[in-house]
């Protein structure tokens, strides 16, 4: 019992008290969060999978604004019935460019991850507008409202160049064209090669249907793009995962 | 004397009976500590908790045997039962595919149009179909299959068909969807926006606005819809048909009902006149399994329309 008897040395020196359990809990953190960063089966790289582009990303931002999140998750779990639902399970790649990652943690309303291509862009707007005339048991409340906020990308610049500080890869020449994108990917008359070279698979039309750039189309892309990005018919899931 | 000999009584001796309560009335050993003269008793664990404590490391160990868990350099220790979660998933889907690959057979085997005459089959086409209806269908045409009204989702429950009602013509556009770029054989067809582009003058529009209300059998001007007749014989007759009955062919709804998929009021018609719709699907021929896909169609023929 003698380490016991040093024991009270720490128990009666709160200084030391403090210091060592710092100590204990960091060890404790380390273990389980360090790994993350080396091992090779959390790092996953799997084909396809992109930077969101400007308008996307300001989808993303409504988004998260908006506070869809809290009723709706962005996380497909490898079970059969969620994937016979929502599709092929999501992959961790698939969320690498989402900071915060939007998986939610409540299903008030269903999975979003992939979303994208499932339903038209009247359907959204529809359904933003009021979603009980296309879903009538739904408790969504409407958004008609962001098609009346017009957004001209004044700041996505700035956006980007947030996101690439924590770590998305955008390019001084995504940023550079940051506004240009954000407006051309909106309107179908445009010159998207640029666009598209940036952000292959991109889609590119008038989202909401109104002549301006609104809102509802960020948010529409932003949808419309969720979950498509890789190609399943090519991807073999490595089954040590 | 007889006192004495009452003191010398020899009595038996007096038995000791252990105290029952001893043990609760007894001051439990204390600790030795003291803080401003408050001491602790060393009273010991519940024997229960204690127990449960050690059963859930020796757990612990027996888990870290068993599962994942421990990271290594590359990858984590991947423990003696192999799980892992796509494995299990890919296994489960597996085993249920199994189960259901006889009806799978059966319905690719069956020629779309006889899945009816096998009575067996056609409950399992049209409870697994309507399974797949729920998840990928409803949202637009709704659970009941009755479509939302002037919004530009059909019903498919009455025998009003865009593209065609027989379960060959519906199997293909679940396969392909309208109008989508993902597949070369999706149905398209695209209306000219009269107005839009200047291809009509809004008199014109007009007129040929009144002469549909008039095939259709609503109120309208008579007036108008007399010019308006020979602008929609011109422009509109090729698709709608000379008396607006529609073609399947090219996905043009009849004009001489009152089923309207997008409204047919005047305000509405002239919508459609001088923009133009364009209605879109996706296609599910990656999404669900030909078996499936043939399913939906056996559900979706059989839900009132069917040709």
């Amino acid at each position: 019992m003698s380490i016991l008897k040093h024991h009270k040395k720490i128990e009666k020196h709160a200084t030391l008290l403090l210091v060592l359990s710092f100590l204990v809990v960091s060890i404790g953190g380390i273990v389980q969060i360090v790994p993350l960063f080396y091992l090779e089966n959390t790092i996953e790289e799997v084909e396809g999978v992109r930077p969101f582009s400007p308008l996307e990303l300001a989808g993303r931002e409504v988004y998260i604004r908006e506070g869809c999140y809290t009723c709706h998750s962005q996380m497909i779990r490898p079970m059969r019935d969620e994937v016979e639902r929502y599709g092929h399970y999501s992959l961790a790649a698939e969320s690498m460019y989402d900071h915060p990652f939007l998986w939610g943690s409540k299903r008030t309303g269903p999975d979003l991850a992939r979303i994208g291509g499932r339903y038209s862009d009247d359907w959204h707007v529809q359904h933003m507008i009021d979603p009980q005339s296309v879903v009538p048991e739904s408790i969504m409340p409407p958004y008609g409202f962001l098609m009346d906020r017009v957004i001209d990308g004044e700041h996505i610049a700035d956006l980007l160049r947030t996101y690439r500080i924590v770590g998305v890869p955008y390019t001084d020449e995504m940023i550079e064209n940051a506004r240009a994108d954000f407006r051309a990917q909106a309107n179908p008359d445009a010159d998207h090669s640029g666009l598209l070279e940036r952000y292959p698979g991109a889609q590119t039309r008038n989202f909401d249907g109104q002549p301006e750039l609104t809102e509802m189309d960020a948010i529409i892309a932003y949808m419309q793009v969720l979950g498509t990005l890789v190609d399943f018919s090519t991807f073999v899931p490595d089954p040590q995962r | 004397m007889v006192e004495k000999d009452e003191e010398n009584k020899v009595r038996p001796p007096e038995r000791q009976y252990p105290d029952p309560t001893a043990r609760l009335r007894a001051e439990p050993p204390k600790t030795g500590h003291s803080w401003d003269g408050i001491e602790e008793y060393d009273n010991p664990m519940p024997r229960w908790w204690l127990w449960t404590f050690y059963i859930t490391i020796a757990w612990a160990v027996i888990y870290m045997i068993l599962y994942p868990a421990w990271p290594m350099v590359t990858r984590a220790t991947q423990g003696i039962l192999g799980y892992d979660t796509r494995s299990a998933v890919a296994a489960d889907i597996q085993r249920f595919d199994q189960a259901n690959q006889v009806w799978f057979d059966r319905l690719n085997e069956t020629e779309l149009v006889e899945i009816r005459d096998d009575a067996e089959l056609q409950r399992f086409a049209v409870n697994a179909g309507g399974a797949a209806f729920r998840a990928h269908c409803s949202q637009c045409h709704g659970a009941g299959a009755a479509g939302v009204q002037a919004s530009g989702f059909p019903s498919l429950l009455d025998d009003q068909w865009l593209w065609g009602g027989t379960i060959e013509e519906i199997h293909e556009t679940i396969r392909y969807g309208i109008r989508n770029e993902d597949y070369p054989d999706a149905r398209w067809s695209e209306m000219p926006a009269y107005g839009r582009d200047g291809l009509l003058d809004d008199d014109e529009i007009d007129q040929v606005v009144h002469y549909v209300l008039q095939l259709s059998g609503q109120e309208h001007d008579a007036d108008l819809a007399a010019p308006g007749e020979e602008i929609y014989l011109d422009n509109c007759a090729a698709c709608h048909g000379d008396g607006g009955e529609g073609d399947p062919f090219v996905g043009a709804p009849a004009l001489n009902n009152q089923i309207w998929l997008y409204g047919g009021s005047y305000e509405a018609i002239r919508h459609s006149v001088y923009y133009s719709r364009f209605g879109v699907m996706p296609g599910f021929a990656d999404r669900l399994r030909d078996a499936e896909i043939r399913a939906v169609a056996a559900y979706v023929h059989q839900l009132g329309g069917g040709q």
